[in-house]
């Protein structure tokens, strides 16, 4: 049905409009209706729409909604795209969204700003669909600074706390420096190509007409903004801050949905990395560092939500890695599966922080289980989906991309595995780390703490559970089988099944050591775990400060900066030169008007004298010149 | 010298002695009257003149003069006359706040 894709993108549009124009007015229950009523419904209608394309055999849809600009010959069109891929993208982002929209109804409840959540919320569902269905680069970078848009939004959604519109600010300024990267790839491509229709980019790029160079530099830009967007070093310092928000937000927009839009933006542009083996490299590199550090930062952290934070930029360095090694599909594997047991392991934390009346250090936690079992139990299913325990989720998609980064064709090897393996390691420690501190051994609460401890209400456990289903079965889709269409898959240097079968062993393996060295060190109270702290304290010092990384760009670049912004920009350009030149004209107009003043004195003398002073003059210029 | 330049330089002298009167008195009704004298010697000109072209024109012109000298006057000396009632002087110094 012509239309469908539009109708799926303004449902959450207008969702937006009512609630932010009319929902202080009309009450919550309204707001109810509006807000999670029409996220459910962009979900049905994209069902709907993944239906007729694959009745279609999965030739992609093209909805064009208008023309946006005419410049010369070149028509930029806003058009939507639906094929697998971008199919894939929409359920995840409407379904999830969706989720997390009804698990708000109980977290949010009696906030004042009730309805603004949810019109923001809703907002950025309008932009997120924008971003996955946009068939131009201009839409889906029209999508990409809205989503930043409100992110920054829900960030510093509480506002009034200084350190939260902080790092709401932060976020917006860390990403506009991958969006130039982004912007300047945009402009390459557009020179180099003449469009910006993303399927039209991949064909011209894969007819080998490009040079490679130009390859290299739009992938190497087009990353730039991916690694803003996905929290990649070196720009991944905004995301731990962006837990500041409210947790549904940290679990929809920053664990689920909005970082992995870079994810999804080098896998739609797959043609162009075909051609551009070394920005393939470098992202392969980035994303593999980044999973390895983010993960030894994760192992220390204090804070549920900052933990669950790095754990996220350490799973989206997972799926870098894979699409840096060409096994495009295989990421979006893994972005598929994330998107559950992140979302639930997210707003499993929120439930926690809610039955402690927002207590989110876990060395205050403990013995959490038999407290709040609906809670305790969805986090275990996804604590263990993520630690890739078989047969949940995160096993399957972890265990294709640690695979491909030893087999593919397209530069694998075997450094690459080991380091994730590695980190495959950390991952099972530190998410067992986590749950053992929260849900396990005794109770380290404050007494009245202790005392209200209550499971949360039934819109938050209920979503919770359909979260964990979903992280036990979400793996069991043959995702990369069924993206073959739309994505390339990159040859294997070796197709031997039995190394195959030994690798998945392995990874089974080394899950379980994690499990069974994180139950090693946090069972018995957590002492083995304090030695090694005391034992290496440097290093504890070093992981525990995250590398330091803040520190080191506010010497570098923030200092230097305020000193140039307040010296020069203000003080020189602003105050001196602009301020200083528009006061010295109105300072000289005023004083020239202030001499004319003085010669109207109300002498008739004067006059007299000025009068015969001008006959003189007129007389002698007479004499003179006539 | 004939009596054309004659009658020149004596218009000349009038409006110049009407002028330097006007600057030097301070006598708000002695400057009426040396601007008078001023009006005088510019008149003096334009008869001259309308002698010398043989201009009827001229002739006319000056009695319009004579008339707007007179009417001007007759407003003139009221006003001063109102204006040394609220003043109680005639130095047009003390007048300076009029300027607006």
């Amino acid at each position: 049905m012509n239309g469908l894709l539009t109708l799926l993108v303004l449902l959450p549009l207008a969702g937006f409009l009512v609630n932010g124009l009319l929902g202080r007015r009309l009450g919550p229950v309204f707001v109810n209706i509006v807000g999670v009523g029409l996220p459910l419904a962009a979900f049905g209608v994209a069902v709907w729409a993944w239906r007729i394309l694959e009745t279609g055999g999965a030739e992609p849809l093209i909805e064009t909604v208008f023309t946006w600009a005419l410049i010369g010959d070149h028509a930029f069109e806003v058009s939507f795209y639906l094929d697998r891929l971008s199919a894939v993208m929409a359920l995840i982002v409407t379904g999830v969204g969706a989720l997390i929209h009804i698990y708000s109804i109980g977290y949010m409840k009696g906030d004042e700003s009730y309805a603004r959540y949810f019109a923001y919320l809703n907002l950025f569902l309008f932009f997120m669909l924008l971003l996955v269905l946009g068939r131009s680069l201009l839409v889906l970078f029209v999508g990409w600074e809205g989503v930043g848009l409100a992110s920054y939004l829900l960030i510093g959604f509480w506002f009034q706390d200084v350190d939260k519109a902080r790092a709401g600010r932060k976020a917006f300024i860390t990403n506009r420096v991958g969006d130039a990267g982004f912007l300047l790839g945009m402009f390459l491509i557009f020179t180099a190509v003449g469009t910006l229709e993303m399927d039209q980019i991949n064909q011209a790029f894969a007819g080998g007409l490009i040079p490679a160079g130009i390859a290299t530099a739009v992938g190497i830009l087009l990353f730039i903004g991916a690694t803003g967007k996905s929290a990649q070093i070196p720009l991944h310092v905004w995301l731990p801050d962006a837990m500041a928000g409210p947790t549904p937000v940290s679990a929809l927009i920053h664990a689920a949905t909005m970082v992995t839009a870079g994810v999804y933006l080098i896998a739609r542009m797959s043609g162009v990395y075909l051609e551009a083996p070394a920005a393939s490299t470098l992202i392969a590199v980035i994303g593999l560092l980044t999973a390895f550090l983010a993960a030894t930062i994760a192992l220390v952290q204090t804070d549920i939500k900052k933990v669950l934070a790095y754990s996220t930029i350490s799973q989206l360095g997972f799926m870098f890695l894979a699409l840096g090694v060409g096994a495009y599909a295989v990421a979006v594997f893994h972005l598929f599966t994330h998107a559950f047991f992140k979302a639930a392991l997210f707003l499993g934390a929120g439930s926690v922080i809610h039955a402690l009346s927002g207590e989110q250090d876990i060395r205050r936690m403990g013995g959490l289980a038999r407290r709040i079992p609906w809670t305790s139990g969805t986090f275990l299913v996804a604590t263990a989906a993520i630690a890739g325990l078989p047969p949940l989720a995160g096993f399957f998609s972890k265990d294709e991309i640690l695979w491909f980064a030893l087999a593919s064709g397209q530069g694998g090897s075997v450094w690459l595995w080991l380091l994730g393996s590695l980190t495959a390691f950390l991952t099972a420690l530190y998410m067992f780390r986590l749950y053992w501190l929260v849900f396990l051994g005794r109770s380290r609460m404050a007494p009245e703490v202790a005392e209200h401890v209550h499971e949360s209400p039934w819109p938050m456990t209920s979503v919770l559970v359909v979260l964990a289903l979903f992280s036990v079965i979400a793996g069991w889709f043959a995702l990369p089988h069924y993206l073959e269409g739309a994505l390339p898959a990159p040859d294997l240097r070796f197709a031997w099944p039995i190394l195959h079968w030994a690798l998945i062993l392995f990874a089974v393996l080394i899950a379980v050591a994690g499990v069974f060295a994180a139950r090693h060190l946090y069972g018995n109270g957590g002492q083995r775990a304090e030695a090694i702290e005391q034992r290496f304290a440097r290093i504890h010092r070093l992981l525990a400060g995250k590398y330091f990384v803040d520190e080191v760009y506010d010497r570098l670049l923030q200092r230097p900066w305020r000193w140039v912004s307040d010296r020069i920009f203000l003080r020189l350009g602003d105050r001196l030169l602009l301020d200083g030149s528009l006061h010295g004209l109105a300072a000289l107009a005023r004083r020239g008007a202030a001499g004319l003043a003085r010669v109207q004195s109300g002498s008739l003398h004067w006059y007299a004298w000025m009068t015969l002073l001008g006959l003189v003059a007129v007389l002698i210029w007479m004499w003179r010149y006539v | 010298m004939d009596d054309t330049t004659l009658l020149l330089a004596l218009s000349g002298l009038l409006f110049v002695l009407g002028l330097v009167g006007v600057i030097v008195r301070r006598n708000l009704l002695v400057m009426l009257m040396f601007l008078e004298l001023m009006l005088n010697g510019v008149i003096l000109s334009l008869v001259v003149f309308t002698q010398l072209l043989g201009a009827e024109a001229g002739a006319v012109l000056v009695f319009l003069v004579f008339v707007v000298a007179a009417a001007e006057i007759a407003i003139a000396v009221p006003i001063l006359l109102l204006l040394v009632r609220t003043g109680h002087t005639l130095d047009p110094g003390a007048y300076a706040g009029l300027k607006g």
